[in-house]
């Protein structure tokens, strides 16, 4: 077997045959990313144990004849600011080096009722909070396809594994782009469901209102695959929708005849031509399939940044303040009351990113500056969503760039923040208007590196998007 | 009045001042599990054992509103008049404290569930309606303990049970004038939370916390004066101690030519004092902002509907209904009301014995004398209302007087037997029979011919000598009415 091959499909089918158990390919998997690692520092550890008894799990179904699920055996990396019962969950960060969680996020629990496999945690940016992945407590992570590269960020770490071929499917987070992104820069799939979708209960809050789990894969088939055992009503995540979930694998039909594409101006107005040349090909291969497209409108974008890290770090200073030193956080040694523990605390253990945030969040909350920065900003994501919801009635889909350019180098913008806020310039829309997005690889820059075309959908249109994609995924279009 | 307020202020000059006071009540609601989460809401248990990943706030927990949480709180401010909002959110409240383990409470800011309510008071005979500012729903906080370990002078221990207990916080507005009102407020406050079983408002376990801002003005003078916040008022004594020394203490400066300063105050229920607190540790901006965890609560006409359907009958009703249904006098209809199972209980009595009044009687003296003594609640009562139902109709159907009643009484507390049971072991029983009435008289007048010429002569008093006499021999049991005939009929007219 190859892993840097195989799909969970083509996994399921040989276990069915008996090719290979669950186990012995639970063993390789381990093996080849704990071999890989230290290439791209993709992982921060490794659960051997929990992945070898899930996989045991799904042989002994098999051998009793039962269905082993979706996602029998299929080896998967989960980023670490995923909870994971038993098994050390560190949102990169210094604060978390230590805690154990006592309990499972919900996607997770259901990934493994349906036979994954996970077999580590991966890195990402401290608390999700970065676009780079040059934010984690614990190194950064490097691009597979470069290693002088960043894999993006924040769930570089799951984008990497992936694209190293270390993990099939990965689970992601993203609150401004972060599965997007870091898929378009390994040149891996990565989905952003419906805001609602997909249960938050045991994702680490950065910002609940913008917090998504999503899936990252090499196929668009494996993304939809692992959506369908994530995606649905949790009781435990008051903000999860009750709509039912269609069936993804069987909308993948290739029939996209006919599909209006609406293009925004403002996405494609001073996009350079290293990532605009690929994307302009990728529209003209969606037009072959039989889609029209559109030139429309968004006039509220410009809005977008200042709004998204308005919000984003209002709630961030709120979601944080959690890891105080009182419990399982690491403590200051070197306090002497409880005012020098917090500071010293939390001085110590949190990176210049989330300091960052949780100052301006706490700004821009204040007493007499709150109507002025967080109000008016809930006004703007109104209007921004508006804005998304006026295009869908002209037009099915969206197409844009996920990133204004491909996976820089490592240091290349970590010491000018603004620079770095503005590579979420083209997917903090979809955040912020809460509708499904994903990224899927769409060719290469003369350099040979991997970009990007984001698909927007209307709320809960997961089916279409996913259908649209991977019509052009087998139309060719990631090798353009 | 206490000396620590008198040594303050003279009566005198106090009198020309009035007060101008409003409370903050939070109240725990009487859920089975708390706010956020399915940990048991019990009381006691060992620390940290009633707690799970959401009320520790764990990493990813995530918050779920407890609908039945929702539902006291409508219903407490159906019972206090307010106006119960369709649409209102839950917001976060921004603070540090070992305690608070998310580092915010989850509560209601801007838009509260209910506002614009009231609640009247009686004091020395005047109603006066209290408004009610709002009514909002909120998780409770840990504790810290700050003693009791053997490293207590080191560190600080923290128990998370509490932590998410569902509260409602009720603001009233400043319409109190004295500590005797605020006194009646909160003591009306509770009566009708306990009566709806909003909440037990057990104040030794917390379920009952109290907050007052007091600030005081020259009789007659409408201008508010700079108020103060008073806290930790945890018992009904202390919240008037509390608000008479601060009341005197902010006259005594006025009247020195001073300025009070606006500030949060803690009574210390050992001086009978108010203290000022380090202002540092009051100077928060809690950064409220809407809880992105929650979705806004939303409630439907329909539901309001229901729960004002299934709303029990509020105390100032039931007196009112007490007072036309039974024939009570306000008096009586007002004790007999106070709490709901005392007032279940007088029910149980009346209708069982099918005369109120003279049931209303037995409640309220012996049976309330007798608990008091026994330092025992009315759930607790040895006598079942059955019992004392059974003892009203012996006395109205003549087979007790009511002095024998009044001595089986003790009797029927003391075992948890009917009366019946005890007059017939004792062979107690009202003596009706004119015949042997007439016996016991006629000895009677034998062995006592002094007496009888004194009343023979117009000395008509002495006839109570003989009915005396009469009582004595049987024990109290004849029946006063047919013996007075008998014993008028053998006298006959005096001369
Ligand atoms: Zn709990």
């Amino acid at each position: 077997m190859d892993l840097r091959k195989l799909t969970a499909e083509q996994i399921r089918a040989d276990l069915l045959q008996r090719r290979y158990s669950a186990v012995e390919l639970a063993q390789a998997a381990l093996e080849f990313a704990e071999r890989e690692n230290p290439k791209t520092n993709a992982y921060l550890h490794f659960c051997p144990e929990r992945a070898l008894e899930a996989a045991r799990r799904v042989d002994e179904k098999i051998a009793r004849g039962e269905d082993p699920g979706l996602l029998a055996g299929v080896p998967t990396a989960v980023k670490d600011v995923i909870l994971t019962k038993g098994v050390r969950t560190t949102c990169a960060s210094r604060l978390l080096q230590d805690f154990i969680p006592p309990y499972d996020a919900t996607a997770v629990a259901r990934l493994e009722a349906a036979g994954a496999v996970i077999i580590g945690k991966t890195n990402c940016d401290e608390f999700a909070m970065g676009s780079s992945n040059e934010n984690s407590a614990f190194g950064p992570v490097r691009n597979p396809l470069d290693p002088e590269r960043v894999p993006g960020g924040s769930s570089g770490g799951s984008a990497a594994a992936v694209a190293q071929g270390t993990a099939v499917v990965a689970l992601g987070s993203d609150t401004g782009g972060s599965i997007r992104q870091p898929a378009a820069f390994c040149g891996v799939v990565g989905v952003t469901p419906t805001y609602g979708r997909v249960s938050r209960y045991g994702l680490t809050a950065f910002a609940s209102s913008l917090d998504h789990i999503g899936p990252l894969s090499r196929t668009v088939r494996d993304s939809a695959r692992v959506l369908q055992v994530i995606a649905g009503r949790d009781p435990r995540d008051s903000t999860s929708a009750f709509a039912p979930v269609p069936d993804y694998l069987a909308a993948l039909n290739g029939n996209v005849r006919g599909l209006k594409i609406g293009l925004p101006k403002e996405y494609f107005e001073g996009l350079s031509d290293e990532v605009g040349r690929p994307l302009q090909e990728g529209v003209r291969l969606l037009e072959s399939l039989g889609c029209t497209v559109h030139e429309i409108s968004l006039p509220t974008t410009p809005y977008a940044i200042p709004c998204y890290y308005i919000i984003c770090t209002a709630e961030a200073s709120s979601n944080l303040a959690r890891y105080d030193g009182v419990r399982y956080t690491i403590r200051s040694q070197q306090a002497t009351d409880i005012i020098e523990m917090y500071a010293a605390t939390r001085g110590e253990g949190f990176g210049a990113e989330c300091k960052r945030r949780i100052m301006l969040g706490t700004y821009v909350l204040s007493a007499g500056y709150y109507d002025a920065y967080y109000l008016k900003a809930q006004k703007v994501r109104t209007l921004i969503a508006r804005d998304f919801a006026q295009a869908f009635q002209q037009v099915d889909l969206i197409v844009t760039p996920v990133s204004p350019f491909p996976a820089f180098k490592l240091g290349e913008k970590i010491d000018d923040p603004l620079q770095m806020y503005l590579s979420d310039i083209y997917t903090i829309t979809g955040d912020l208007a809460g509708i499904p997005c994903m990224s899927v690889p769409c060719g290469r820059t003369r350099d040979g590196l991997p970009v990007g075309m984001q698909i927007l959908a209307n709320h809960f249109q997961e089916a279409l998007m996913l259908r649209l994609a991977d019509a052009f995924e087998r139309a060719g279009g990631f090798q353009l | 009045m206490s000396t620590s307020t008198q040594s303050l202020v003279s009566p005198e000059v106090l009198a020309r001042y009035e007060a101008v006071i409003g409370l903050e009540v939070h109240v725990q609601l009487a859920t089975r599990t708390k706010i956020f989460c399915r940990c048991p809401t019990s009381f006691g248990d060992p620390p940290n054992t009633n707690v799970c990943p959401v009320c520790l706030g764990m990493p990813g927990a995530l918050p779920v509103m407890n609908k039945r949480a929702v539902e006291l709180a409508i219903q407490a401010a159906l019972a206090l008049n307010c106006r119960v909002n369709s649409f209102s959110r839950m917001a976060r409240k921004n603070y540090f404290y070992p305690d608070l383990p998310k580092g915010y409470q989850i509560s209601q800011y801007e838009l509260p569930l209910a506002e614009h309510g009231w609640l009247e008071i009686e004091v020395d005979g005047v109603t006066k309606r209290i408004g009610i500012t709002r009514l909002h729903l909120e998780e409770d906080a840990g504790k810290s303990l700050h003693e009791g370990f053997k490293d207590s002078d080191r560190y600080t221990y923290v128990d998370l049970n509490r932590c998410g207990i569902p509260l409602i916080e009720i603001v009233s507005e400043p319409d109190m004038r004295s500590s005797a009102e605020a006194y009646a407020y909160l003591t009306k406050l509770k009566q009708i939370l306990q009566y709806i079983e909003v909440s037990t408002c057990d104040m030794e376990k917390g379920h009952l916390r109290c907050d007052a801002n007091v600030s005081v003005r020259p009789k007659g003078s409408t201008k508010f004066g700079t108020k103060t916040e008073v806290k930790n008022l945890n018992s009904f004594r202390f919240l008037q101690m509390a608000l008479d020394y601060e009341i005197a203490r902010q006259v005594a400066i006025l009247e020195a030519g001073g300025t009070i300063e606006q500030e949060t105050r803690l009574f210390n229920p050992e001086t009978g004092q108010t203290a000022g607190m380090r202002s540092k540790e009051f100077a928060h901006d809690y950064r409220y902002f809407p809880e992105p965890d929650l979705l806004p609560l939303r409630i439907s006409q329909e539901w309001l509907e229901q729960l004002q359907a299934r709303m029990p009958e509020l105390p100032d009703q039931k007196r009112q209904r007490f007072i036309e249904q039974y024939g009570l006098r306000e008096y009586d209809a007002r004790v007999l009301t106070m709490t709901r199972p005392l007032a279940d209980y007088f029910e149980r009595v009346a209708q069982a014995s099918g005369n109120p009044v003279e049931s209303a009687k037995w409640v309220q003296g012996e049976l309330l004398g007798a608990l008091n003594e026994a330092g025992k609640e009315i759930t607790e009562s040895p006598i079942p209302p059955e019992h004392l139902a059974e003892l009203v109709r012996l006395i109205d159907s003549g087979q007790l007087t009511g002095k024998l009643a009044k001595e089986i009484f003790p009797k029927m507390f003391a075992s948890g037997e009917p009366p019946s049971v005890i007059m017939e072991r004792e062979g107690l029983r009202q003596i009706s029979d004119p015949a042997e009435l007439e016996r016991l008289i006629d000895e009677i007048l034998a062995e006592s011919p002094k007496q009888l010429e004194q009343y023979r002569k117009g000395k008509t008093g002495v006839f109570g000598y003989f009915m005396g006499q009469l009582m004595k021999r049987t024990r109290g049991q004849a029946n006063p009415q047919v013996a007075t005939e008998i014993l008028q009929k053998k006298l006959g007219q005096p001369t």
